[in-house]
């Protein structure tokens, strides 16, 4: 459904994408990988069309997206650090979205109702805190029921119970079949909303692989287990 | 597309500042006119208001704008949208502000005061030099994330437009007068949008005193209704180039 072919992507003296070619295929949860500043959000925003990759292709349902703009239209995109107009409320940047995409489907408002944003419609943006624009964020990211789901840490930020409302939202996702991104960098919560696994290290993608290959290879059953395996063996 | 440059408008309402800004060019406009006995006097005196004032606030409140609208404009890329159509909306509606304050503010009292041609020429160079500006803000803003960075860029390019480029203009007079320079000199005053606007209405109220060395090169050149055409041309000019630079750069940027 995503391939990116080659995809070169350099800030200054940093290579934050090194040849990178994966193909996500719709039906799979994948979780993205790796240390701080290896690329991760790079690849997603490239993904989105946010930076601009110096070299490469990205396909996204068989067409290229330097063309076409509208295959946003699939995708659910919910940012590491939300960033909003500050003297908006909540209300308005939902109306706003709402409105600018001229979205006729049904709106997915579970979320809204669970995290009880609509009570709070009134408050400006710039009044929020750091977990409740996480919530703004996440609530954008499912509201318009989109085929494609790219989650840039999810669960930061966000209290115990929300994390768990937004993981539960996030299997339901999954099981109708929908293609969700996610990076973390905390494995343990990912065990049961993943199907593969792509590690990037320094702007290079080290694997993608299936998590059953993955427990398979490493007789580990959790995944944060069978990556220290590997990173082990790799410097061995 | 129109939704997004109701909102810039309406975000522009709200702000207020554009509001104070016609207001205080209703105040200017009016004065001049009461303070003057004839109305030829007025439109001159609030013309050099206006070249003045006009371009800082165009320059400066859209600079600032452009950078406070980064969380928005961030916002807007993930969406279905394309890039170009965010950049020319947030134009579109900057425009339109400016503008709109320079018709109600200035506008009014002209059409009350001076002859109607005068007024439409006058409205319409108002408007020309408000998006010159707001094209220049454009361009600064997008040469440089440095908030600092981009409004110092505004400032300076207002204080060379409005204040050093006559000082050069006058500086090379006076070296090279021994010279034929006056083909030189029609050429320099096409590169000061705050020049061509003076010339467009000096040519029309054919105040040769006033006109100054340019005007008077200017009217010689290319005679009154050739010359008001050039200049207004340039003035275009002046507006496309730099927008379109920073098209360039933004539909290439990584947000």
């Amino acid at each position: 459904m995503i391939e990116t072919i080659n995809l070169n992507k350099r800030f200054g003296k940093l290579q934050a994408l090194n040849n990178i070619s994966v193909h996500c295929q719709s039906q799979h949860s994948i979780a993205l990988i790796g240390p701080n500043g290896c690329g991760k959000t790079t690849l997603i925003k490239s993904i989105l069309g946010m930076v601009v990759p110096d070299s490469g292709n990205i396909i996204f349902k068989g067409k290229n997206i330097k063309k076409d703009y509208t295959y946003r239209n699939h995708i659910g995109y919910m940012p590491q650090i939300g960033r909003y107009p500050d003297n908006m409320t909540i209300g308005q940047v939902l109306d706003m979205i709402i409105n600018i995409r001229s979205f006729q489907g049904a709106l997915d408002e579970d979320l809204i109702h669970e995290f009880g944003l609509h009570q709070m419609k009134d408050k400006r943006m710039r009044t929020l805190s750091g977990g409740t624009r996480q919530k703004v964020s996440a609530c954008l990211s499912f509201l318009f029921n989109p085929d494609v789901l790219i989650l840039d840490e999810p669960t930061a930020g966000l209290d115990p119970i929300a994390s768990e409302q937004l993981k539960e939202k996030i299997i339901l996702e999954k099981q109708k079949g929908k293609l969700i991104l996610i990076t973390s960098h905390l494995l343990s919560e990912l065990d049961d909303m993943i199907t593969q696994l792509i590690f990037m290290q320094e702007g290079c993608l080290i694997f993608h692989k299936n998590i059953d290959e993955l427990r398979a290879e490493t007789g580990e059953d959790r995944i944060s287990k069978a990556i220290a395996y590997i990173l082990k063996n790799q410097k061995a | 597309m129109i939704r997004i440059i109701k909102f810039v408008i309406l975000d522009i309402i709200k702000n207020r500042i554009v509001l104070a800004y016609t207001l205080l060019l209703a105040i200017f406009a009016w004065s001049a006119f009461s303070l003057e006995d004839t109305s030829a006097k007025g439109v001159l005196s609030l013309l050099n208001i206006i070249l003045l004032t006009v371009p800082l606030v165009s320059v400066l409140f859209t600079t600032i704008y452009i950078y406070n609208s980064a969380e928005f404009v961030e916002l807007l890329t993930s969406q279905p949208i394309k890039r170009t159509k965010i950049w020319i909306s947030l134009f579109a509606g900057l425009a339109c502000s400016m503008s709109m304050a320079f018709l109600l503010g200035a506008g009014i009292p002209l059409f009350v005061y001076a002859e109607t041609t005068l007024s439409i020429i006058m409205v319409s160079i108002g408007i020309l030099v408000s998006l010159v500006f707001v094209s220049l803000a454009f361009f600064s803003a997008s040469i440089t994330r440095d908030k600092a960075k981009g409004i110092g860029v505004s400032i300076m390019l207002w204080l060379y437009f409005a204040l050093l480029f006559d000082a050069l203009v006058l500086f090379l007079l006076f070296q090279l007068s021994d010279y034929p320079i006056e083909k030189m000199m029609v050429g320099i005053t096409a590169s000061s949008p705050i020049d061509l606007a003076r010339i467009l209405i000096l040519l029309h109220l054919d105040v040769s005193a006033m006109m100054g060395y340019t005007g008077a090169i200017f009217k010689k050149f290319f005679g009154t209704t050739t010359g008001m055409s050039i200049a207004f041309l340039l003035l275009t000019l002046w507006i496309a180039i730099p927008y379109l630079i920073s098209l360039r750069i933004f539909r290439k940027k990584d947000l």
